[in-house]
């Protein structure tokens, strides 16, 4: 291959080298340079194969526009797809394979899809493999079959499977004026904007400022505008309020005027700086916004226009003048407007030779022919390309005759031969960012392209985004658009006078039968598929989206939008702003999910531990997480199973005495004169009758009448209350109780305090549990006068203070302990030295869920956000006497329906373990589907009863009661016999706990 | 979206918890009117225009708000402590 770099110009840095391979082959190239530049200075024209069809594609674009040439960075297993190859900068090392194709790039196997063209054309999806089964080769099942075929053959590039071993960043940043962009527009907004003393921040997407100047031909105060541009960008820099953020990709624009962007901190660099990330994700919060954001050349849709060397007029400039590559050595250009011109026109100067000048235009201006006869180039009016010819790369082009107004080809085709076409169809202001933020763009019938809307945010655009198109009025009108009190003396502009305005030609239709004509590069979209979708009655624009696939790729469309609407509308006789627009999305670009999740991996919950968490783990506890708690399990030892942990923990309890660790259970602090009148209201049973210094179980509802939670609420004071929740429901009750005093009951007077983390709890259970305290209790008395059941009482245990209330979970003679979480260790430790000479254990959650079981007391499991009060036997608890939450919607029909699930207890007859979860059937042997009649919520071996038992929600429940049925569990194989019993298995009277 | 909390000052979106709508009044606790309370805990309008909603600050004063919000294009036109606005659900 020979080389196509220039004897000199460009702004890399010709002195030194760099190594890298493409598809493993070994290439050279200069720092400055990306790999489209290094590859094309190499004399490579082809750099993938195209998603449906194979075909073989070059280079259309040079910037973040580029469709076709997107390539797998390779880095050990590491593989990061899709890269565009205009954006990527090289260094030493590194490794990229082209993609979509199989075996090689150069001999592809699969490109014989082009000869089943017809085959995948739009539609191709729907139609083949979409609804019932018509004959064999159509159907769903069909299409089964088929994807892993099609899969091989279509598509972009492959992720890998490899774990993502680089580091990514995350920073919120706060600016008065954010400027996307940093071209000619951005720089002068920029200069403006930070004139007035405001915070500025720049963000460029690509490795320098200056955008268009870098390859204009223009003269800028004097210099070369690509110097002009770095000393502006530089000088900007310095400015103690100016952030300037380069290979920056603004992606994202969201309500409130807040942004996102991606620096692409280290993917340049062979080595990255030790603490550097890869790459940094900015959430950027700005006062106001400056859209200076550019403007995207459009290419011509004309038959063959994906041949390898043809490409946008602006991307072979600026291979030219910014990296000293030619793209071809006998450059053509196709236009319908002037800026081809300037494009000619620079690269003549950058010393290639322009043969040919294709405009659609029966007429130019005179500074058009001025230009065509100085570079001595052919000017063909009144024409269109109408075929190219390829063998690897453009060899020649075929030129017709073309009438702009009837769109019409005429005359013998005639052949010119040339090695790169330069197209311009006009150029898109980039509006992506305008139109993510919510507005709809507008059509401008001048250039022929969608500006963007009026804000609805705090943002401006300007620059070519906003359809200015020379240097002068976009310096002008960046001045003002960056500060409107703008007095800074604007550069003066050598410029060539060239209208901006195209002739509104955005395809050229052969007569008959042709090569390809592709509006979507990326996604292989051709202008006769959408003539297709027309005939198949898919007009609007987004159904033409979505049966295309037009715009829908990776880039969005940004060089097909444009084109494509164009084309319907022109099918459709109507105007393009009438066929419609579409809604640009973020990201921008894509972005990769190692930046949008910076450090956040793995796992991200806190973990709470209870003040005595340390004791559990030295005393042998297994623990398992109940929601962001860490609570024991079972305290094992000497190989003991699970089960026979539990059920020596729980004998213990029934049988002496133990001790359990309860400080996760919710606690809020209630206070204020109105404190009882409030609690009456959210508790369906009373609590202002309740005296100081005693406790009650409460059952709330939600507002529907379905059960919300339980637990038990102490009156502490005559205006003050703790309230416990379940574990599960502490920061839901909470809110509740919030929401219902600042919306619904401003009027009480209430305070509420979330206290779960100032008090530690235990519980010491057991027949035994008295003489405990009675051995390390000070201060007060513990007998049953002093401290009767729900009673509280307060006094010392090792000179500490603790609050002591007599309440059981267990069903046994119990009290809850609790002091201040810093002695809760203290405490414990001397509870458990109290409990010694009584045997005391310590106890888990499988114990505790075992006694409660045992006694048929309900947990999370049963009030599962369906269940009422009465089906859990609790509508003792349901006040008539007042109303509360819930009380208008309790006797609704449905919630008394006497076929409703209801708690029952389950005892197995088999001496076999009941799965949680199993379903409750009345089939004797395991079937599927069977009808189910209900489900087991909870289930364990209790050592009280020496039996295996359950407790079940079960349709008709209570009069079920008796019966036999199976507990059947399909998935963990397991199907035994059951009697359905009372919910209340053990102590049925409570004797024990009021003992 | 940015909320400007009147306690805290303008915060991001996501330190807040949407609580609903906060243009319905709940019906006279002691009433049995099925329709009425069916109405006040399931029925919710979605108006493509300016709307009153309760967000609390979760992650920061705890206060329930009352945002008066453009549903179509997210602007918020006021923000208020929901036990200011008295019968937050008269308006
Ligand atoms: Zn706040």
């Amino acid at each position: 291959m020979t080389s196509s770099r220039l004897p000199n110009g460009g702004q890399i840095e010709r002195a030194k080298s760099v190594g890298f391979t493409f598809d493993g082959r070994a290439y050279s190239g200069h720092p400055g340079d990306t790999l489209a530049s290094a590859l094309l200075a190499n004399g490579v024209t082809l750099f993938g194969r195209s998603f449906k069809y194979h075909r073989p594609r070059g280079l259309l674009a040079a910037g973040s526009d580029e469709p076709n040439a997107l390539v797998t960075i390779i880095s050990g297993d590491v593989r990061e797809p899709n890269v565009r190859a205009t954006e990527l900068e090289i260094f030493d090392g590194l490794a990229v394979q082209s993609q979509n194709r199989f075996p090689s790039l150069e001999h592809d196997l699969m490109a014989v899809n082009q000869l089943a063209g017809s085959l995948l054309s739009a539609g191709f999806y729907y139609k083949t493999f979409m609804g019932p089964a018509i004959g064999p080769l159509k159907s769903t099942r069909f299409w089964m079959f088929c994807e892993r075929f099609i899969r091989r053959a279509a598509g972009l590039g492959k992720a890998g499977i490899a774990a993502d071993p680089d580091r990514y960043e995350r920073m919120n940043a706060f600016c008065d004026v954010l400027v996307v962009g940093s071209g000619p527009a951005g720089l002068i907004a920029a200069e403006a904007a930070a004139a007035t003393g405001a915070r500025v921040i720049i963000a460029e997407e690509r490795p320098v400022a200056g955008g268009s100047l870098l390859a204009s031909g223009e003269i800028i105060d004097g210099r070369n505008p690509a110097v002009w541009a770095r000393e502006k960008a530089e000088a900007l820099a310095n400015l103690p309020n100016v952030r300037f953020l380069t290979r920056t990709s603004v992606w994202g624009y969201y309500d409130g005027n807040v942004l996102t962007a991606v620096q692409r901190v280290s993917d340049h660099k062979p080595n990255r700086t030790k603490g550097q990330p890869r790459q940094r994700h900015w959430v950027i919060r700005a006062g106001k916004t400056i859209l200076a954001t550019g403007a995207f050349e459009r290419p011509i849709v004309f038959p063959g226009n994906d041949c390898p060397g043809v490409m946008l007029a602006d991307a072979v400039r600026r291979f030219a003048v910014e990296y000293g590559v030619a793209a071809g050595k006998n450059v053509a250009f196709f236009t319908n407007n002037d800026s081809a011109y300037d494009a000619a026109r620079t690269l003549s100067l950058a010393g290639i030779a322009v043969t040919t000048i294709v405009d659609v235009r029966p007429d130019v201006s005179g500074a058009c022919r001025d230009i065509a006869n100085i570079l001595g180039a052919e000017l063909l009016l009144g024409s269109a390309v109408t075929g190219t010819h390829a063998g690897k790369s453009l060899s020649a082009i075929t030129v017709q005759h073309f009438n702009m107004t009837t769109g019409r080809i005429s005359g013998a085709p005639r052949e010119i031969k040339t090695d790169c076409l330069g197209v311009s169809g006009g150029w898109s202001p980039v509006i992506h960012l305008a139109s993510q933020a919510g507005g709809k763009p507008e059509w401008d019938e001048d250039l022929q392209a969608f500006l963007a809307p009026e804000p609805n945010q705090n943002w401006v655009v300007t620059g070519s985004a906003a359809g200015y198109m020379d240097t002068i009025s976009v310096l002008s009108d960046a001045a003002t658009k960056g500060s409107a009190k703008s007095r800074l003396v604007l550069p003066s502009v050598e410029a060539p006078m060239l209208d901006s305005s195209p002739a509104p030609v955005f395809e050229i239709e052969p007569a008959g039968k042709s090569q390809k004509a592709f509006v979507d590069f990326q996604h292989d979209v051709t202008a006769s598929d959408i003539r297709l979708a027309y005939r198949e009655g898919f007009h609007s624009v987004e159904h033409l989206k979505r049966y295309t696939t037009l715009g829908m790729a990776t880039d969005q469309g940004k060089t097909s939008n444009v084109p494509g609407l164009a084309i319907m509308a022109d099918i459709r006789g109507i105007s393009i702003p009438d066929a419609g627009t579409t809604r640009f999305r973020a990201p921008f670009t894509p972005v990769s999910m190692g930046a949008i999740a910076g450090e956040r991996y793995g796992d991200l919950r806190p973990h709470r531990l209870t003040p005595m968490h340390d004791w559990h783990i030295s005393n042998g506890a297994k623990t398992y997480e109940a929601g962001l708690w860490h609570r024991p399990m079972i305290y094992g030892s000497h190989g003991e199973t699970i089960e026979q942990a539990y059920t020596r923990e729980a004998r213990a309890v029934r049988e002496g005495v133990g001790i359990v660790d309860v400080s996760t259970l919710g606690k809020i602090d209630i206070q204020g004169p109105d404190a009882a009148e409030f609690l009456d209201r959210v508790y369906t049973n009373m609590f202002s009758t309740l005296p100081v210094g005693k406790a009650r179980y409460g059952l709330m509802l939600r507002e529907d009448g379905i059960v919300f939670d339980d637990g038990t609420t102490w009156r502490l004071g005559e205006t003050q209350f703790l309230m416990t929740t379940t574990t599960a429901n502490a920061g839901p009750v909470m809110q509740h109780l919030e929401y219902y005093l600042d919306c619904v009951w401003p009027e009480l007077r209430v305070h509420l305090t979330s206290v779960t983390d100032v008090w530690a709890g235990a519980a010491i259970s057991g027949p035994k549990s008295r003489s405990v305290l009675e051995t390390c209790v000070t201060g007060t008395k513990v007998d049953n006068t002093a401290l009767p059941f729900m009673g509280i009482v307060y006094g010392r245990i090792a000179d500490i203070p603790v609050m002591i209330c007599r309440l059981s979970f267990s069903g046994e003679l119990a009290y809850e302990v609790y002091s201040g979480a810093g002695h809760g260790t203290r405490i414990w430790e001397a509870l458990i030295a109290a409990g010694k000479q009584f045997d005391i254990v310590p106890y888990g959650l499988e114990a505790l869920g075992t006694l409660r079981i045992e006694k048929g007391h309900v947990t999370g499991a049963e009030i599962d956000g369906r269940t009422t009060a009465h089906d859990l036997h609790l509508g003792w608890m349901l006040s008539k006497k007042k109303t509360y939450i819930g009380s208008a919607m309790i006797n609704r029909p449905g919630l008394k329906d006497e076929h409703r699930l209801s708690l029952v207890g389950l005892i197995s007859l088999d001496n076999q373990s009941i799965n949680g979860g199993s379903h409750i059937v009345s089939d004797k042997t395991p079937r599927e589907p069977a009808d189910s009649f209900g489900h087991v919520t909870a289930a364990c071996y209790s050592p009280a009863l020496g039996k295996y038992i359950a407790l079940a929600l079960v349709k008709h429940g209570t009069s079920m009661i008796g019966k036999r049925a199976f507990a059947t569990d399909l998935l963990r194989d397991k199907h035994g016999a059951v009697e359905i019993v009372s919910h209340h298995m053990f102590d049925k009277d409570g004797s024990r706990m009021h003992g | 979206m940015i909320i400007k909390c009147p306690y805290c000052g303008p915060r991001d979106v996501i330190e807040f918890t949407y609580q609903g709508d906060a243009t319905r009044k709940r019906p006279d606790p002691s009433s049995t009117d099925q329709n009425l309370w069916n109405a006040y805990i399931y029925d919710r309008s979605n108006p493509a225009k300016s709307h009153r909603e309760f967000w609390l600050h979760t992650g920061g004063c705890r206060q329930h708000l009352v945002v008066t919000r453009d549903m179509s294009t997210h602007s918020i036109s006021s923000v208020g402590f929901a036990r200011d606005s008295k019968h937050a659900g008269d308006q």
